[in-house]
């Protein structure tokens, strides 16, 4: 393999984001390639220390685009067009996801979607994801001469490797007239730290019942300096906003403690949170798949269990 | 004037099935369909089946066309949507279309929709639950060159365009998208209706309209993978959980929360 492009992606700061730092990581193991990132926008300060050899800057592409991803899907395929790279690879993030798949096909390249592993074989390369919901990995070998590939957040290390990349800009020239337009945007307010950034995540599931009970999964949360996710099943009985979603298709998360109450640990949920350092599980019914996961468990009823765990908890921390 | 909605739906394994009762065979990197748990379709595409009866009960003059690529058709499964209240179903039906990848159904589903079209919408769901790809409906647009809106929430009829909630991580976008676009739905537009006894008895007596690929002047030929399966296993998990055990389960939690700090971990 000789090039591989990579989709670089900004955190909330607008620097250069953690998940793209490990997509680098991924990247670097792929021998001998020379590796560019593309970033939209400006470069941002951290763009100028990344492990890459060359950083392009995508001015064209704009916040107007955000959701839509028209001129972003144009640029970066004119981008691949004319750098020709093996593999092009996102995070797997919403604008990885859309923009990624739709390149592959303008490109007519393959596609593989929530990769945990890329490696070498032979003159192509191979991928690991899991599929069926995460009961199952599958390894794939690439049978086309160019992989677009999106890369799930945590399956590789964020590497603390620094370069020297030269900074250039790349412009097509291509001005697509959006297809659709966004005409607003409505979120979740957010107190504290983010789902995805906190080392304390308290997950609630079914099991709760109800609404109410996720006050008390908040007090923990804030006892702990955390956030507060949820199950799929609780989100769409509406207990919580699905912004709180951990899984498949939800957040996926890594915190050093999750604390999973009430939830049976569907591999489709697990896929959100098994890179946690250690999960906790509280759960009345002990052949829940949940304890075959966690590192520490109490089978018992949450009711019974949290009171007085939130209570020594907040002694410990006083 | 009528609306015409093709709704994209794969049959699937049941995802709902019990993990003692998912099982490989690593010889063929197939999975063994369990004993007594039939295949379903996709859930995410009977949110979009959804989403289509939607228009239709907010009163629009909609006609909604099941379409299916793939082998081995289970019939109960896949007339649900029927039973709910689509109108047609069509399947591509030829054997080794159950294996192709994504690259291939979507040439398939743009051939079968380019023959029974035209169409104003195209719904798919936003990923199917056995490979976990989320690329055919997106893809799809890209092959028919149609405007492309991922993750819809809600979705309203609003003259020559549609007004849409799009998800994303903490809250959602408004959309107006024109027609003729390409959608894929999402959970989040809520729980798809159970069919009642009229619907189940219309639908038993529909038929589907099947292609093969020869119908849509495709061939085997055509359908070349660009993803090569070399091994399908499930991963084994070594992990060995620390039960705490307390007098009762209020002296439990405490108990957790020292062995926690004990392990530095809090
Ligand atoms: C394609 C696809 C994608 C999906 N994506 C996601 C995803 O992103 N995230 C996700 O979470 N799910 C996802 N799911 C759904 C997933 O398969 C499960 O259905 C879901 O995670 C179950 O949620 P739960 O554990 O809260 O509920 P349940 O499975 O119903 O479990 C509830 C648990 O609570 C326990 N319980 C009950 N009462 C008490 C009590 N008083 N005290 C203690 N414990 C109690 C029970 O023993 C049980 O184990 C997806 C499914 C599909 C098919
Ligand atoms: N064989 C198929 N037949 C009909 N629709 C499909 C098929 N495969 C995928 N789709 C549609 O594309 C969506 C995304 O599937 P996937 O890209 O496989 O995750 C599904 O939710 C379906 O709506």
């Amino acid at each position: 393999m000789t090039s591989i492009l990579l989709v670089a992606e900004r955190d909330e700061q607008g620097e250069i984001s953690q998940s793209t730092v490990q997509a680098i990581a991924a990247a670097n193991g792929l021998v001998d390639s020379v590796v560019t990132a593309a970033i939209a926008g400006e470069a941002p300060a951290s763009a100028s220390a990344l492990a890459v050899e060359k950083v392009v800057t995508l001015s064209s592409i704009d916040d107007a685009d955000l959701g839509i991803y028209d001129q972003a899907t144009a640029e970066i395929s004119a981008l691949v067009e004319s750098t020709s790279p093996e593999v092009v690879i996102f995070s797997k993030s919403d604008f990885g996801s859309v923009v990624g798949a739709r390149l592959a096909f303008r490109s007519d390249s393959a596609f593989a979607a929530d990769c945990i592993e890329i490696s070498n074989a032979g003159d192509g390369v191979s991928v690991t994801r899991p599929v069926y919901g995460g009961s199952a990995l599958a390894e794939f070998d690439i049978v086309s001469s160019r992989a677009i590939i999106t890369l799930r957040a945590g399956a590789y290390e964020t590497n603390t490797e620094t370069g020297s990349p030269s900074i250039e800009a790349f412009e097509s020239g291509v001005n697509v007239e959006q297809t659709a337009s966004v005409t607003g945007t409505v979120a979740e307010a957010r107190e504290g730290v983010r789902l995805e950034d906190a080392n304390f995540v308290v997950s609630g599931g079914r099991g709760l019942g109800g609404p109410e009970p996720f006050s008390v999964l908040t007090d923990l949360a804030n006892a702990l300096g955390g956030a507060v996710g949820a199950s799929r099943a609780a989100c769409d009985a509406g207990w919580i906003d699905h912004s709180h979603q951990v899984g498949l298709t939800g957040k996926s998360v890594s915190p050093d403690v999750y604390i999973a109450v009430g939830i049976s640990g569907a591999s489709q949920h697990m896929a959100g949170c098994s890179s946690s350092r250690a999960i906790v599980a509280i759960n009345k019914d002990a052949d829940s798949n949940i304890f075959k996961e966690a590192r520490f468990g109490i089978v018992g009823d949450w009711e019974k269990v949290l009171p007085s765990f939130l209570a020594t908890v907040r002694e410990l921390k006083a | 004037m009528t609306v015409r909605i093709v709704v994209l739906a794969k049959q699937v394994p049941d995802p709902e099935t019990p993990p003692s009762q998912f099982k490989i065979d690593e010889s063929t990197n197939t999975v063994i369909p369990p004993n007594g748990v039939p295949p379903v379709v996709n859930g995410f595409d009977l949110n979009a089946v959804e989403a289509a009866l939607l228009l239709r009960d907010a009163g629009a003059d909609v006609e909604i066309t099941v379409l299916s690529v793939g082998s081995d058709f289970v019939m109960d499964a896949m007339k649900k949507p029927l039973a709910m209240g689509a109108d047609r179903l069509v399947l591509v039906d030829d054997s080794g279309l159950g294996n192709i990848d994504s690259a291939a159904t979507v040439k398939v589903l743009a051939a079968a929709i380019e023959k029974d079209g035209p169409y104003d919408l195209i719904l798919g769901g936003r990923q199917a639950s056995d490979w976990d790809q989320a690329h055919v409906t997106l893809g799809l647009a890209e092959v028919l060159g149609l405007p492309l809106v991922s993750l819809v929430q809600k979705l309203e009829l609003d003259g020559d365009s549609v007004s849409l909630q799009r998800v994303i991580p903490d809250g959602y976008q408004t959309i107006t998208a024109p027609v003729p676009s390409v959608l894929t739905i999402t959970n989040e537009l809520g729980e798809s209706r159970y069919p009642n006894l009229r619907g189940i008895m219309q639908a038993s007596r529909k038929k589907p309209e099947v292609f093969s690929l020869a119908d849509l002047g495709l061939s085997s030929d055509d359908l070349a993978p660009k993803l090569e399966l070399r091994k399908l296993y499930i991963p084994e998990s070594n992990k060995q959980v620390e039960l705490i055990e307390g007098e009762d389960e209020a002296d439990s939690g405490k108990k957790l929360a020292l062995r926690l700090r004990e392990e530095k971990l809090i």
